[in-house]
């Protein structure tokens, strides 16, 4: 059986010089390959083993036929036995379910599927085991967790403030296509080029925001040319790292020291991603653009179902207003008996009436709150009682946000999308710049609205940014110093200058619009402040009656404000003899103020519209990729730095590789048609080597991330090669390579290494045993989570927010006020127990439970993640909240239905984490412990009480809580066992 | 009623074994572990030696002058011209335009490009001389000025980040951008900790009112250094090490006797496996329960002596403070760890600096100044390193209208000033010129990479030579730069 093995697979260097003379055979093999290599190329072409065309190697003559279950096993056989190595049995039954199970879901095998596959007496049950685990939804939230930390995918935009950012859709893009077992080219070509793709869906359009991961910067000051170059190095090399397992930042500052890569080819590849329009500072408001919105089906159905809602009030609303003309004449009948019911509108959200001030306060007549006056008060007469006198020191401030009634707050704290008018009576006393009424964040931004008088002229902003995005208007007209005059603004939503209307004593003003770029937020939790605001333009003189509303008054409302009496002028007027605007406006303060109907239905038009503003804000966007209107010259920078361009480069593949084909754009599509061309010598390589560093904790190639002459020789160069072109000839169905890999015999081998074993090979490079490793962070959580019940098994979303201590984000953060994600707020209830790879990933603060068991904080694209074993961790699994409370719960269910025996419920539990029955002497030491806790918390009811109360979810139990106390910690030591946390 | 001790004699035994002999383990942050048994530290006050585990080979490339290295690094960036560059040019000529020709083609923020008048801005605070060597000193730091003859103050510092996140990321990690370990990180994984129950590199922060710069985990990471490197914040509040406390209700008894159960457990796995890695795992949940008792002891000050408050200033006795943080930083230094890194945060001063860097002297001066007093009585300032710094300095010209109070000054990479004390730095001088403006550096010009190189040599680490080989590149600290100030050194 066993026979001479063949000398190619004796001697690796051999191997490769060998089918580096093979792959001359190539060229005549694929004549379109090296389509426009120059002879001169020819005698360039590489001799490293990686930049040949992988092509696929016969079997081993070597074999071992009763031992192998597939190809995989032929090469790893031949392997093992050049190394004097011979393979261990096969791992008995539980362990190799619980093995591929943690392997191809990230979860452990419950009880039931270990029983049913122990008692499976089918030849094929291994088979059928493993269709299920590929089969299943959790084998996509398992796969995506590696494909995650080679995209640098976060929550945060990473650089200085590191505030939110939304990329679910483009997460849950990967879990979808990985449980559709998507092609890995179509997989690749959607990532890299999804927006170029004709026709492209969606989610195609989403799933192009792989390259949209990269850090993002907005720290004020810092300079836009510089981080557009960043981002677009970051692109060039993760896309290189990951497709290609090349070190190409190497080549950034000068040619590449090791590898065939010349600066150029480095700014070649570049600029398949200096096409981005972007701002290069950006992000402060959510995503970076360019973004689309990314509505889930369900925000989709009822953003259909309220504008319609909303389409259909308004045509009741404009047929209402057309048969209520009887209404109307009656009620201009009433009117003469009731000019008390003309009144200024009085739906206002504060009225500041500045008659007294008492304690250094004055009172908002709608809420009943009292504003803050600092400085000196005087108050004088005015048409409406008294107003206060401001002499340039003289402020009313309403109280933070944070402290005052959160309804009153929100409602002054106006969104963007959302219509205000404020109005006031002012007496200027001079011609200087001067705020009326501000509600503003700090300079240099002034996020807010602001109403100034300068030069006489009353200027208008609604501004998120005082330096790049607001509107501002003002008056053509002025106003005359030490006289009272009534000023009123609106402004409609629509973040438009021709949204807003500035009245001066209820006359609509002739505006110049100064600037009018608003995008963004210009919500501010700064108090609304009168008399003065952020810029230090206080105001002297007189103001009075400060009104403000959530909704754009009319002309005839402002008109009352203003002291006027409209209405009652028009009814005035003979019906016959009113101007067409009378008509319309005496109609319209009736059906608004007067008429029930109207105001019903109004009433349900304002709520539809509330609904929708609220929905349209809670549909998230997502970071996609889009190329610019005119091609961005790209240029080879000197020493890497943006601002020393030298000579300027087209796209371009690296000279080393195959070129791209001529039928293909020169653009990010063409590059990642390139990648997936089946003669491209590196992308099925390197992506067969990380499914199989996924399974075995180690690739064939060492080095992952380098391919590069530098980074290891593959120790099975005909089995990578075998498993590429294999890829390649499935149509890159990838789920077939997991399959070939854990139906192997050479997978199914039991971990444990013999003696002789241990000291020949004691990394396991040859593969004469299985597996063994320990789990990764979010495994070892998601286990826990699930052995214990708590585990919520949603598929997607946006992240959750889980358990962690308090303060660790406001301690290193800027200002809650300002940006988002600076203050973590825990969620409650079930997105608590959501698998990990869920979790809100703040760069520089990442969840500190799983970063500590080893999770990268994804500021840039990692390959392979360092081994961890530190006492941290200890404490971790010890004490975390989510690990004591799994421990609690799964307490719960051993005593629920692990028996009613002591050693039938300890059997139970830990079967339920480590997989297998406990040995005899295993027993005793459970037992034991389950003693020694009992005597512990029987000693000490409180004790048990206080630790019952640990996590959010309640204690459920027909036991004592004593005897609760003492099962959880025996839960406790199951989750921290070396045995748990390891697969073998 | 006490808990049971176990039936079997021998599985008591191996749970036991694992705990007694000293594990040769990968401890490195493990070893916070111990920053155990402080009685017997106080008892022999010199840092201990010997044991540990041991760095690379061949390190110490030479004789070190620093053991430990406390780096307060001040974040925003403090203005040197108002702190230690006084520059009696400017308040002559202060309130003209700045000359362009100083500028040059330096770049500038968006902060301050656009602003259309640089006018000089002289700094409102008195300097006078101190100390035999005579350094010059704002009267905004008195306590400071009071150790000048300890302080090694180089003006001539400069970088080319001219905002926060790359400079401050550069101060740490040698590299404007992510990725790359920390300084403290590449120290314990060339020095290895000095012993093996303390952690090589300690991490505190303090500041952080609303507004003030943020920092990030990156600033104490290990990179692509293994983890074991990386910084161990240190907090304040009940778990001073995250996940510290056991859950409330589970008291030292309930935990034993876990733990022993888990020993044996796992010893009983070890034996069927064979992997070492469960040995260390053992040794590792041994080492943090150590650390349950040690880690509150060590950061608990209120046993320190009253005139230690007097030294460092009431703010000591509050928890978090940057006084406490320093005090801390002793302690730590005290017990054998090798990397102190102090964060204070909210030295940004774009507008009301007058006020507002007075405001940040006081809230820190006395206590800089105490850590050096203190560690110079306890004779351990010959083998600690200690280093003020921000990130870069502050415009000469104005941020805002130079009229009233509510100008500051922007960021300036071009120059700005540090101080160094103790650890083989000469004491009492001044190095480095900049111009009349404090804008440029006209002699001694010190990059970041330069200050790296130079505490590494101090350390005995020849920075060139610490490298490690990441995705086929051999990096280091200092990337491709960086030459040791030797005249600084004593």
């Amino acid at each position: 059986m066993v026979r001479a093995i063949a000398s190619v697979a004796r001697c690796p260097t051999l191997a490769w010089s060998l089918s580096s003379a093979v792959a001359r055979v190539a060229v005549a093999l694929f004549p379109g390959l090296f389509l426009l290599a120059s002879a001169q190329a020819e005698s360039q072409r590489p001799e490293h083993w990686a930049y040949q065309v992988p092509l696929r190697p016969g079997l081993p003559e070597l074999r071992d036929l009763d031992w192998e279950r597939n190809s995989v096993d032929a090469f790893c056989y031949a392997r093992m036995r050049h190394h004097s190595l011979t393979p261990n049995p096969a791992a008995d039954r539980t362990t190799f379910i619980r093995r591929v199970t943690l392997g191809l879901t990230g979860l452990p095998p419950t009880l039931a599927e270990i029983d049913a596959y122990l008692a499976d007496p089918d030849p094929a049950a291994s088979e059928r085991l493993v269709e299920r685990l590929l089969a299943s939804p959790r084998f996509g939230e398992r796969m995506a967790t590696p494909w995650l930390d080679l995209a640098r995918y976060a929550d945060s935009h990473g650089y200085h403030m590191d505030a939110h950012r939304e990329m679910s859709a483009w997460r849950d893009w990967v879990i979808d296509a990985l449980n559709d077992n998507l092609p890995f080219d179509q997989f690749t070509v959607d990532q890299l080029a999804g927006d170029l793709l004709p026709n492209a869906t969606p989610a195609q359009v989403i799933a192009s925001g792989f390259n949209r991961n990269n850090m993002v910067n907005f720290e004020n000051g810092a300079l836009a040319e510089e981080y557009l170059v960043e981002y677009a190095v970051d692109r060039t090399v993760t896309t290189s790292t990951v497709w290609m397992g090349q070190t190409m930042q190497c080549a950034r500052c000068h040619d590449h020291k090791h590898d065939p890569f010349t600066q150029r080819d480095f700014y070649q590849l570049l600029a398949f991603f200096n096409q981005v329009p972007e701002k290069g500072i950006d992000g402060d408001q959510g995503n970076a653009s360019p973004f689309v919105p990314a509505p889930s089906l369900q925000q989709r159905q009822r953003r259909e179902e309220l504008v319609q809602q909303l389409a259909r009030c308004d045509e009741l609303l404009a047929q209402r207003a057309t048969d209520c003309d009887a209404d109307l004449a009656a009620w201009e009948q009433t009117l003469a008996r009731q000019r008390a019911a003309i009144q200024p509108p009085a739906d206002m959200l504060l009225h500041l009436p500045l008659d007294e001030v008492v304690d250094g306060t004055t009172v908002d007549q709608v809420s009943g709150d009292r504003l803050v006056v600092s400085g000196p008060t005087y108050l004088a007469k005015t048409k409406f009682g008294r107003g206060l006198l401001f002499g340039g020191e003289t402020i009313v401030e309403s109280a933070a946000d944070s402290e005052r009634d959160a309804s009153v707050a929100q409602s002054l704290s106006f969104k963007v999308a959302q219509p205000f008018s404020a109005a006031a009576w002012v007496y200027p006393t001079t011609n200087d710049r001067m705020t009326v009424l501000a509600k503003q964040s700090a300079a240099p931004m002034l996020r807010g609205y602001c109403v100034e008088l300068h030069e006489g002229q009353v200027h208008f902003g609604v501004t998120n940014d005082q330096t790049k995005s607001r509107i501002q208007v003002r008056t053509n007209g002025t106003v005359a110093k030490y006289q009272w005059h009534h000023v009123t603004v609106t402004y409609d939503g629509s973040s438009r200058a021709s949204g807003v209307r500035i009245y001066l004593n209820g006359e609509r003003q002739e505006l110049a619009t100064l600037d009018d770029d608003l995008q963004g937020s210009i919500t501010t939790t700064q108090p609304l402040r009168i008399g003065g605001g952020m810029s230090d333009a206080p105001f002297r003189g007189g103001i009075d009656e400060v009104r403000i509303y959530s909704r754009v008054l009319t002309a005839t409302e402002v008109g009352l404000l203003a002291g006027g009496d409209p209405v009652s002028d028009i009814v005035a007027i003979k019906r016959s003899q009113r101007s067409q605007r009378q008509h319309l406006a005496l109609r319209t303060y009736f059906l608004q103020h007067h008429d029930a109907r109207f105001q019903a239905l109004g009433r349900k038009r304002d709520a539809a519209a509330r609904a929708l503003m609220a929905l349209e804000a809670a549909i998230p966007t997502s970071m996609v990729m889009r190329e610019t209107d005119s091609t961005r010259p790209t240029f080879i920078l000197s020493n890497g730095q943006y601002d020393s361009p030298a000579e300027l480069v087209a796209p371009a593949a690296p000279a080393v590789l195959p070129p791209l084909a001529t039928d293909v754009p020169r653009n990010r599509l063409g590059l990642a048609r390139w990648l997936v061309d089946p003669r491209h010598p590196l992308t099925a390589r390197v992506a067969v080597n990380r499914i199989w560093q996924l399974h075995f904790g180690t690739g064939l190639v060492s080095t992952p991330e380098d391919f590069g002459t530098r980074g290891a020789p593959p120790t099975h160069p005909q089995l990578l090669d075998w498993l590429a072109t294999e890829l390649i000839r499935t149509g890159w169905d990838t789920k077939q390579i997991h399959r070939l890999i854990v139906t192997s015999a050479t997978y199914r081998q039991a971990s444990r290494p013999t003696a002789a074993e241990g000291a020949r090979d004691p990394n396991n490079r040859w593969l004469a045993r299985g597996p063994r490793g320990r789990l990764a962070a979010e495994v070892i959580r998601d286990q826990a989570l699930a052995a214990s019940g708590l585990l919520v098994e949603q598929l997607g979303g946006p992240s959750v927010f889980p358990y962690q201590p308090a303060g660790l984000w406001k301690e290193l953060s800027y200002d809650a006020n300002e940006f988002t994600a600076q203050v973590y707020q825990p969620d409650h209830g079930s997105k608590l127990y959501r698998r990990s790879l869920y979790t809100f990933w703040k760069r520089s603060v990442p969840s500190p439970a799983l970063a500590t068991l080893g999770a990268p904080n994804r500021e840039t694209c990692v390959v392979r993640r360092s081994p961890t074993n530190t006492p941290l961790e200890a404490l971790v699994l010890m004490n975390e909240t989510a690990f004591f409370e799994a421990a609690r719960k799964l307490a719960e269910r051993i005593l629920e239905t692990g028996g009613k025996t002591d050693e039938r419920r300890l059997d139970w539990a830990f079967r339920t984490t480590a997989g297998r029955t406990p040995t005899p002497d295993e027993r005793v030491v459970l037992q034991q412990t389950l003693d020694r806790q009992r005597a512990i918390f029987r000693a000490s009811p409180e004790s048990s009480l206080q630790l019952l109360s640990i996590g959010e979810s309640p204690a459920r139990s027909a036991e004592t809580p004593s005897e609760l106390a003492a099962w959880t910690m025996v839960a406790n030591l199951l989750f921290c066992l070396d045995e748990t946390i390891t697969t073998h | 009623m006490p808990p049971k001790p176990y039936l079997l004699p021998d599985l008591q035994r191996l749970a036991r074994r694992q705990f007694l002999g000293r594990a040769s383990l990968g401890l490195g942050t493990a070893a916070l572990a111990t920053l155990l048994n402080p009685a017997g530290l106080a008892a022999a006050n010199p840092p201990p030696t010997g044991s540990g585990q041991p760095g690379l080979p061949g390190l110490p490339h030479f004789a070190p002058t620093a053991k430990h290295v406390i780096f307060l690094h001040q974040s925003g960036a403090p203005s040197q011209i108002d702190l230690f560059d006084p520059k009696p040019v400017v308040a002559q000529r202060h309130g003209e335009e700045m000359p362009a020709s100083v500028r040059g083609d330096q770049r500038l923020t968006t902060m301050t490009s656009d602003q259309a008048s640089k006018p000089l801005t002289a700094s409102p605070f008195e300097f006078s001389r101190h100390g035999a060597a005579g350094i010059e000193v704002s009267e905004l730091l008195p306590y400071t000025a009071g150790v000048a003859d300890e302080l090694c103050v180089v003006r001539s510092m400069t970088t080319e980040a001219i905002n926060h996140d790359p400079a401050m990321t550069l101060f740490q990690t040698g590299f404007q951008l992510p990725g790359r370990p920390s300084m403290g990180s590449w120290t314990s994984y060339g020095l290895g900790s000095a012993n093996e129950n303390l952690p090589t590199y300690v991490v505190s922060v303090s500041g952080g009112a609303a507004g003030d710069q943020p920092l990030f985990d990156r600033l104490w990471s290990a990179g692509f250094l293994p983890t074991r490197h990386q910084g161990v914040r240190l907090r304040s509040g009940r778990d001073p090490v995250l996940y510290l406390s056991n859950p409330a209700g589970v008291g030292q008894p309930a935990r034993r006797a876990m733990l022993d159960g888990l020993a044996a457990m796992n010893r009983l796995q070890y034996e069927v496996a064979g992997d070492p890695e469960i040995k260390t795992r053992i040794a590792q949940f041994e080492l943090a329960y150590r650390m349950q008792a040690s880690v509150p002891e060590l950061v608990d000050l209120s046993k320190e002596p009253e005139h230690i408050f007097d030294l460092y200033g009431g703010d000591a006795r509050r928890p978090g403070s940057y006084a406490a943080n320093c005090l801390q930083a002793r302690r730590l230094v005290e017990r054998g760890v090798r990397f102190v890194q102090v964060f204070h945060r909210g030295w940004d001063h774009h507008t009301r600096i007058n006020q507002r860097l007075r405001a940040k002297c006081l809230e820190t001066d006395q206590a800089s100044a105490a850590l050096v007093r203190d560690l110079k009585q306890r004779d351990l300032l010959k083998d600690t390193l200690v280093v003020w710094a921000g990130e870069f300095g502050r415009t000469v010209f104005c941020q805002g209208q130079l009229a009233g109070e509510n100008w500051g000054r922007d960021h300036h990479p071009r120059c700005f000033s540090i101080w160094l004390a103790g650890g083989g730095v000469r004491p009492g001088m001044t190095y480095g010129q900049t111009d009349d403006f404090s804008y440029n550096v006209t002699m001694g010009a010190t990059h970041v990479h330069d200050l790296q190189a130079t505490i590494l040599h101090c350390l005995g680490i020849d920075h060139t030579q610490l490298t490690y080989r990441h995705e086929g590149r051999d990096h280091r600290l200092t990337d491709v730069a960086g030459e040791v100030v030797r005249a600084i050194l004593a």
